[in-house]
């Protein structure tokens, strides 16, 4: 697919440093026309530091940036966009209240002008459409659009502009295994018509599928370039993370992943549910309440039984619907969907349970930065913030309590105890908890949640974002929580993940839950029709 | 030009960038005296010997800061808690109000209530009526999500309204001669006077004392952290299981219960008697104080003598020099931004942009 030409792009010796930190060691990389280039690398290996000097949101230290033959001057996002350079962030920069044809206008027109470029751009935003298959209705609001849709406007922003290299942080980080497809077709259909991708991302799937060539970054520093043809995603993997991944499972699965057997599943199954009414049940499923879930035993003393069980939650998507489900002592269930069926409202229900926290539920949300943690609060803080009533926190003799001086030191025992064992890396316990890595944050609620040995667990998208290490390793202290006899609700959109470690998996549509069926029994073409709500 | 964000405030910018705010201020400033057509120089000495320069200077200065040190904490602590309490103009003038009904020289006449009794009373009562003030906006924002700064800001005038009724109805002082002032505090249950022949009086003390509780609070008790966690992190407080409503609702009756004491410090320490005109917004420069301090109880001492020192000097210079009063405001206004922009420049660092010389 790709032509081999004369360079399009070519980036120079470029460094940068912040601090002490090197972001990007004298890298340097060439971009043909036609072909995509993957850069791969864990979190913080400079990939996002690169793009974001090649786009001129950085100024690098050293090195330039040559577009189609021309120095690009530094720090000019600008003359990037004129030099035919789009780029889509991986967080998505749209005005939710305006529609999409808006939101594509926005920035192309002069303020002071008497004549409206409207309905030109409304031509080129259709033309752009079809040329690339991407279906987007210009007239819809972006807030009703999902996530994927989104994306899809995110990129009809940059090809309407006139986008010749088009550059994607992490685009699959916010995307169901669906939506993932879809956004790999519409890449192909680009690069047929020439245009050039970088790609950034540290899954090795999607390298094998989309790449052309493949940039490996480690630590700021360029690995190697390798042609898609001589790579094997073991060696990726082992140059991306600098040693061997030691989790067996894990890597068994993702090499299973790898084959691509996978995807093809499930493009044909869902070619028939992308078009019909996918995205109104999406923002109904966000705005659905819980009406009511009566009580019911959660705990069983005796393994066998039923410990996570949740008497029917109300859903509240198109129609009320009800929705139960048993979680076992000693397994994972695994709820799988595509994102917006009611994953959210099911969590909230499950981790807002009273009873059951009190019960030693441990709660590991989905937005990790924000809802797991107090960022501004330094680690010792925020290992006891949810237990500040125990009477261990606090100072002094009983009658003292009433005042709640805080007992410094034994705050201090509870994060050393969350950072020793759960190999959470921080310079002081001192240091607020948004200082840390998306990864060291995740392994510290990680810690703070399963250090208890819960009976009960809910992971709500456990690796969302994170590298392969920090990934391998949350796997691994779910799976030990398990062992250990715990029951574990998983809620993922990642099916790597759900084959990775799941038990048994129900698949979640339109508010409605499947029957949960143990792994071996679902096959990638199931799991696909159940997704697609059409078992 | 672009904002980098430092890898570590470097502690020499902690300390020299407030130096740095005042001495930028006072350059910007000049250009105003020197407008006036007046010498620079000696109206900057006039102004800091009105302010600091002579030992009544300084009692009329340290006078002048103990409302707002009560103000300045009252916004320390709310806004700590995301709690935007702007109603503090109008809590101090509640707190003032229940000082004198509680310790009037008319009430309670026929009771034997021992004087230290009706003392306590005062100052719980002026408390207690600052914090009622803010419990309802609080209750609102806690149960319907109603916001606050529109409420407190706006219950400022009803309760100057109030207070204005009161003072022309059953509150009317009969020796005012008509004048809208409230009955005088008993004589007994005024502040005693710090130093000899000034107008420095225990308030200080007490606002002293209430840095103290409020540090104490903030560092070394559970409802600090609270505090603090709420108001960084509503979600993840609330995710966390801290009983968020309560913690709001315990901010609102401590910042309220400071602006109140504000009231009751200027009723027994200096006016004796509510009057219309008792408070110069100080309730409003509490919040610049607040934002001056970095919301520390500490600074919040600092913010306050500097600007009522800024405020005092203004008066003695205006005196002798032809430069109106108001450039004190000019001083604490100019001085709020460049201290904002101060601390900004701590926490980052700019970088200019180079030309496009490297278009080749």
């Amino acid at each position: 697919m790709s032509s081999h030409g004369l360079p399009i792009l070519r980036l120079k010796h470029i460094s940068k440093r912040f601090g002490q930190a090197v972001a990007n060691d004298d890298i340097s990389l060439d971009l043909a026309r036609g072909e995509v280039l993957a850069l791969l690398g864990e979190n913080g290996a400079g990939k996002s530091t690169l793009v974001s000097i090649l786009f001129g949101h950085y100024l690098a230290d050293q090195g330039e940036v040559e577009a189609f033959g021309r120095t690009l001057p530094p720090g000019d996002p600008k003359a990037a966009l004129a030099a035919g350079i789009g780029m889509v962030h991986q967080h998505f920069t749209l005005a939710d209240n305006l529609s999409v044809l808006d939101n594509v206008m926005l920035g192309l027109e002069p303020l002071w002008r008497w004549k409206s470029s409207r309905a030109l751009i409304r031509k080129r935003l259709l033309e752009a459409c079809g040329q690339y298959g991407l279906q987007v209705e210009p007239d819809a609001f972006v807030k009703a659009l999902s996530v994927g849709e989104r994306q899809r406007v995110e990129i009809l922003k940059a090809l309407v502009r006139g986008a010749k290299v088009l550059i994607l942080d992490e685009p699959t980080a916010v995307l169901t295994p669906q939506e993932s497809d879809g956004l790999f077709s519409t890449l192909n259909a680009m690069v047929q018509k020439g245009l050039s991708i970088i790609f950034i991302t540290h899954k090795l799937g999607e390298v094998m599928r989309v790449a052309d060539r493949i940039a490996v970054l480690r630590n700021g520093q360029l690995i190697g370039v390798f042609d898609k043809a001589n790579a094997s995603p073991a060696q990726l993997a082992e140059l991306m993370v600098g040693r061997k991944i030691d989790s067996p499972r894990l890597s068994g699965a993702l090499n299973g992943a790898l084959n691509g057997a996978l995807n093809g599943a499930l493009n044909g199954a869902l070619s028939g549910a992308r078009g019909s009414g996918h995205s109104a049940a999406q923002s109904t499923a966000q705005s659905s309440a819980i009406k009511s879930s009566p009580s019911s035993t959660p705990m069983a003393s005796d393994s066998d039984g039923p410990v996570i069980s949740s008497a029917p939650i109300l859903m509240q998507m198109n129609a009320v619907k009800a929705l139960a489900f048993q979680v076992r002592a000693g397994e994972i269930l695994a709820i799988a969907g595509v994102a917006g069926n009611g994953q959210q409202t099911l969590a909230h229900a499950v981790e807002q349970r009273r009873d059951w926290i009190e019960q030693g539920l441990a709660r590991i949300p989905e937005d990790r930065t924000h809802v797991g943690v107090v960022g501004d609060a330094n680690l010792i803080e925020n290992a006891v913030l949810h237990r500040l009533n125990d009477p261990r926190f606090l100072c002094g003799p009983k009658w003292l309590h009433f005042f709640g001086f805080l007992n410094r030191k034994a705050m201090r025992e509870a994060a050393n105890e969350i950072v020793a064992r759960f190999d959470v890396r921080a310079q002081a316990l001192e240091q607020p908890m948004r200082t840390l890595s998306g990864g060291n944050i995740q392994k510290f609620i990680l810690g703070r949640e399963l250090g208890g040995k819960p009976t009960m667990v809910i992971a709500n998208q456990p690796t969302w974002g994170l590298d392969v290490g920090a990934t391998a390793y949350i796997h691994q202290q779910i799976l030990d929580a398990r062992e250990r006899g715990a029951a574990v609700l998983l809620i993922s959109e990642d099916l790597d993940e759900i084959w990775a470690i799941a038990d048994r998996v129900a698949v979640i549509f339109k508010g409605q839950l499947s029957e949960a069926k143990p792994i071996a029994d679902w096959t990638t073409a199931s799991l696909g029709l159940a997704m697609a709500g059409q078992a | 030009m672009r904002l980098i964000r430092r890898d570590q405030s470097s502690r020499l910018a902690l300390v020299f960038a407030p130096i740095a705010a005042v001495l930028f201020t006072l350059m910007v400033c000049s250009a105003l005296v020197a407008w006036a057509k007046v010498p620079v120089l000696q109206t900057y000495g006039l102004l800091f010997e009105g302010a600091f320069g002579s030992r009544f200077a300084l009692s009329e200065t340290l006078t002048r800061a103990v409302p707002l040190i009560f103000t300045g904490l009252s916004a320390a602590v709310a806004f700590r808690a995301r709690l935007f309490n702007i109603g503090a103009e109008g809590q101090l003038y509640a707190g003032a109000l229940a000082a004198v009904a509680v310790g009037g020289s008319q009430v309670g006449e026929g009771f034997a209530i021992s004087d230290s009794v009706l003392f306590l009373g005062m100052i719980l009562c002026g408390m207690l009526a600052g914090a009622l003030m803010l419990i309802g906006p609080a209750l609102l924002k806690a149960k319907f999500s109603v916001d606050e700064v529109v409420t407190t800001l706006l219950l400022n005038f009803i309760v100057l309204l109030f207070v204005s009724a009161m003072l022309d109805g059953p509150m009317k002082d009969p020796a005012g001669m008509g004048w809208p002032q409230s009955v005088a505090l008993k004589g007994e249950l005024e502040f005693s006077k710090l130093l000899e022949k000034t107008r420095l009086h225990t308030g200080l003390l007490w606002a002293l004392g209430a840095v103290l509780v409020v540090t104490i609070i903030n560092r070394f008790t559970r409802l600090g952290l609270q505090m603090r966690s709420v108001g960084s992190n509503l979600e993840a407080s609330g995710f966390l299981g801290l009983p968020v409503n309560a913690v709001l609702i315990k901010t609102a009756l401590i910042s309220g219960a400071l602006a109140g004491l504000a009231g009751v410090s200027e009723v027994a320490g200096r006016t004796s008697y509510v009057t219309l005109d008792m408070s110069p917004g100080y309730g409003y420069t509490g919040i610049v104080i607040a934002m001056l301090a970095g919301l520390s109880p500490i600074g919040v001492v600092v913010a306050s003598v500097f600007v009522a020192g800024m405020l005092v000097g203004a008066d003695a210079m205006s005196r002798v020099v032809a430069v109106p009063t108001y450039i004190a405001d000019v001083i604490v206004a100019v001085s709020l931004i460049a201290m904002l922009v101060a601390a900004m420049l701590i926490q980052f660092k700019v970088q200019w942009t180079l030309s496009k010389k490297s278009l080749s």
